[in-house]
């Protein structure tokens, strides 16, 4: 385990942030803390990246101490945050090389590494203009760019896409996973189950500085239940007529009726010939992937459930 | 795949980190437009409204240009050192600090690098504002020792009160909270023997301006540069430079620490 992490807490006078948090990050996967905003990734990746000092649990990260053997920690991690951590008024190489110095690697060294990495993030082209004439985009995989000068054994992304447009997104998501293949070590926190779903093999689900799940993508979402087809009819007859048919969540207003599915074309297939059959005219039929919001939603029913029964 | 071999520690890359530190701050000071205009444009035009507007008003028993470049040095030192506590608050929002902090690197390179470009740019404009003041009719009569002991004295002063900028811009809230933090360093200049002798004021003003370090500070420059008597003053400020620049370094340090506390 690169990352080893229990019984962690941390609060802010009597607002308990983290709760008792456990973590085991195997060398080399993509490491996954999903959650809401508040939920507490953020002061977990603090404490991580030795920014934060825990108030109890124990916290390994590259096999030392965040706490005791900080420096230590430092040289084996980098940490790309949820605010590109970019100097606006030098030029992208300007920035790049500025990190190689600080890692020590020594001017010819720095430029030399800088230049790869340009060339690897595809910022060439913008090397020698300055960072706020950048796109938020490019700022990313600058900022991504500056956390590999040194090749960390264990890199944090703090939230790598939040604000992004949806190309920019998937650019980031191949870097991403440019550096999985070359064997580094990712914790990443994000508020997509999407993009945990791309990138992680192990997702930790983060509610109120707890663990309330974790798994891989797959076993999450059959927890969480599997996808839904949504089907819409053209009056309040037809949704009635199909639920007795085929059964299924009635929303009347929205002449909606919902039902789970295994998202197989056979199972539409079967669902829309049903219909067809028993002359109940559907409208529009879409199937809905489960979002971070169902997983959520699932989590606190379970809780609540948990809650009433004890 | 090539292997970089880093090492880190010692007082070797502690060097090396403060030097990379103060090139970059260096950088973004050369490129940043308004803090430049603040440094350099606004005393020289400070400068012009004193000698031009009110001077001729004011009776120094001296020529009023002698009289009033060392408070102008001075009050730029103060815009200075307000630009420095802007710059400090604005790298602990931008994530930069966090960015910093998780690498191995010696915790006050960040500080460090500002306070010494601070001095890089007051350096710059206070030699700007005396070619201006010698171009408006100043006329300085002190020798190669007395110019030494000038700049010696303002080098620890702005030193100081970088030290103390650097120290208020890693506690401001935001880069506005830290500008109107500095409003103090801007303002004191006003209440010494800057601009008009201290006699002229009222008597609580009076008692405000002649202990504070400002005033020693620019008598002792006015000395130095055109021969007026210094007294006390010399003592009185090097008293004033060295304990004040020892009291804002550990205040920057404390707050540094309170800020970035773990």
């Amino acid at each position: 385990m690169i990352v080893e992490v229990t019984g962690l807490r941390k609060a802010y006078g009597d607002n308990v942030v983290l709760d008792g948090i456990d973590l085991h990050v195997p060398a080399g996967s993509v490491y996954a803390l999903l959650g809401p905003n508040g939920a507490g990734k953020t002061t977990t990746v603090r404490i991580l990246t030795t920014l934060t000092r825990p108030d109890a649990g124990k916290v390994l990260v590259a096999g030392h101490d965040v706490v005791r053997e900080a420096a230590k920690v430092r040289a084996a991690i980098s940490l790309t945050g949820q605010h590109a951590a970019v100097d606006n008024e030098q030029t992208g190489r300007e920035n790049l090389v500025m990190i190689g110095q600080l890692m020590h690697l020594g001017r010819p060294a720095a430029r030399r590494r800088a230049d790869q990495l340009l060339e690897r993030f595809d910022l060439v082209d913008a090397m020698h203009r300055r960072v706020k004439t950048y796109s938020g985009g490019m700022r990313r995989r600058l900022d991504l760019a500056m956390s590999l000068v040194a090749e960390p054994r264990v890199i944090f992304l703090d939230e790598p896409t939040t604000g992004l447009d949806p190309a920019s997104r998937t650019t980031m998501w191949d870097a991403i996973k440019e550096l999985v293949r070359a064997g580094t070590t990712i914790v990443l926190t994000t508020q997509y189950l999407e993009e945990a779903d791309r990138l992680a093999d192990w997702i930790v689900l983060i509610d109120n500085g707890h663990v309330s799940m974790s798994g891989t993508a797959d076993t999450l979402k059959a927890q969480v239940g599997g996808e839904r087809l949504e089907l819409v009819f053209d009056d309040e007859g037809g949704v009635l007529r199909a639920a007795d048919l085929l059964g299924g969540i009635v929303d009347r207003e929205r002449r909606t009726l919902t039902m789970p599915s295994d998202g197989t074309a056979a199972h539409v297939h079967y669902v829309l010939g049903s219909l067809s059959s028993a002359h109940v005219p559907v409208a529009r039929v879409s199937a809905h992937r489960p979002t971070l919001d169902d997983v959520f939603m699932a989590v606190t029913e379970n809780r609540t459930r948990e809650g009433v029964s004890a | 795949m090539t292997t970089i071999t880093i090492r880190h520690g010692g007082f070797g890359n502690a060097v090396s980190d403060v030097s990379t530190m103060i090139g970059r701050s260096i950088r973004l000071n050369r490129r940043n437009l308004d803090t430049l205009i603040m440094a350099i444009l606004l005393p020289l035009m400070m400068m012009a409204l004193f000698v031009y507007v009110f001077g001729g008003a004011i009776n120094t028993g001296v020529e009023y240009i002698n009289y009033v470049v060392p408070g102008t040095i001075l009050l730029c030192v103060g815009y200075g050192a307000a630009a420095t506590a802007m710059s400090v608050a604005d790298d602990m929002h931008n994530g930069m600090i966090d960015r910093l902090r998780s690498m191995p690197i010696s915790g006050f390179a960040l500080l460090t690098g500002h306070v010494i470009a601070s001095i890089v740019r007051n350096g710059l404009s206070t030699t700007v504002v005396i070619a201006a003041a010698i171009a408006m009719g100043f006329r300085p009569n002190g020798s190669v020792v007395d110019w030494l002991l000038t700049v010696g004295l303002l080098a620890l002063y702005v030193l100081a009160l970088s030290w103390l900028a650097a120290g208020l811009g890693a506690v401001a809230s935001s880069v506005e909270s830290a500008s109107a933090l500095s409003f103090f360093m801007l303002f004191l200049p006003y209440l010494s023997s800057a601009f008009v002798p201290t006699h002229t004021m009222p008597s609580f003003l009076r008692a405000v301006s002649e202990n504070q370090p400002i005033t020693p500070i620019i008598e002792t420059t006015r000395g130095l540069l055109t021969g007026t008597p210094i007294g006390d003053s010399g003592w009185i400020a090097l008293v004033w430079a060295v304990g004040l620049l020892a009291f804002s370094f550990v205040l920057a340090t404390l707050l540094y620490r309170r800020r970035t506390g773990r």
